[in-house]
């Protein structure tokens, strides 16, 4: 029952703070910030997936969204010099800082709430998985075969499609 | 636990359309779609919580198809930069008639 509250209030904590992170991406000016606001939505929602026993999804969602996909985007950015500069420090007020604070004091007092008490190591948990990439690994090889084929073809016609479209013509 | 996730998911989605309505800059609009695939792929986990594994294996190929559409999608979007030399899509009207 306790790790079940515990499993709940994460849940809406990180749920909550993906669409704070989102509205925030939203509302941005700048398009470097929106970028690093989604990429703290993207980030959320990996602890989503992992919450709800999707382990390489999550894994992958790391790797591929806030990893990859991400940083091209931050790379286009800054390659066409979209950032604004208008700021000269760096530093933001001390509102913002007091908040930082607050959350850097939460976590370390989670942390040691976590370590010191015994309640999640009697906890009746779930038993873990062996093997996590065999169940999406399986299907995605057997019933989703030709689809899964079709993604490589899709993904060399994006390269070269990608390749052509930006090439400077000379 | 299903239902709070597609609560997110729906109000991701909700953001990222109101994003796409309301920003001007191509950038970010292409992100807020990111995010509106992000959101989608949110659903279809906490679907596999009830309908078996098969979500799990849509969200790679969503995430294939967005990482497809990021680099063609960019690949544009630095056309169009070169062209306009801006990003506001209100400059795009090539083919209004």
């Amino acid at each position: 029952m306790r790790y079940h509250l515990f499993y709940q209030f994460h849940f809406y904590l990180f749920g909550l703070i993906a669409i704070a992170s989102a509205i925030t991406f939203v509302t941005r000016r700048s398009p470097v910030t929106a970028a690093l606001w989604l990429i703290n939505t993207m980030f959320c929602l990996a602890v989503l997936y992992i919450m709800m026993d999707a382990q390489f999804v999550g894994a992958v969602q790391v790797l591929v969204y806030a990893g990859a996909i991400m940083v091209v985007f931050l790379f286009v950015i800054m390659l066409l010099n979209l950032g604004r500069i208008d700021e000269i420090t760096d530093i933001k007020g001390p509102g913002i800082r007091i908040a930082a604070g607050g959350v850097a004091l939460a976590l370390i007092a989670e942390l040691l709430v976590l370590t010191r008490s015994k309640t999640l190591s009697t906890l009746e948990l779930p038993p873990a998985q062996e093997n996590i990439v065999n169940p999406v690994a399986a299907p995605l090889f057997h019933d989703y075969l030709l689809p899964f084929e079709l993604t490589s073809v899709l993904l060399l016609v994006a390269i070269v499609g990608a390749v052509i479209v930006a090439k400077r013509r000379t | 636990m299903i239902r709070e996730a597609l609560f997110f998911s729906a109000v991701l989605f909700v953001i990222g359309v109101v994003g796409v309505l309301t920003r001007r800059n191509a950038i970010i609009i292409f992100m807020c779609v990111e995010l509106m695939l992000n959101a989608v792929n949110l659903s279809f986990v906490a679907f596999s919580l009830m309908h078996g594994v098969a979500g799990q294996v849509f969200v790679i190929f969503t995430m294939t198809v967005a990482a497809a559409e990021a680099a063609v999608g960019l690949a544009i979007i630095i056309s169009i930069f070169r062209h306009h030399e801006s990003l506001d899509l209100k400059n795009v009207n090539l083919l209004k008639g």
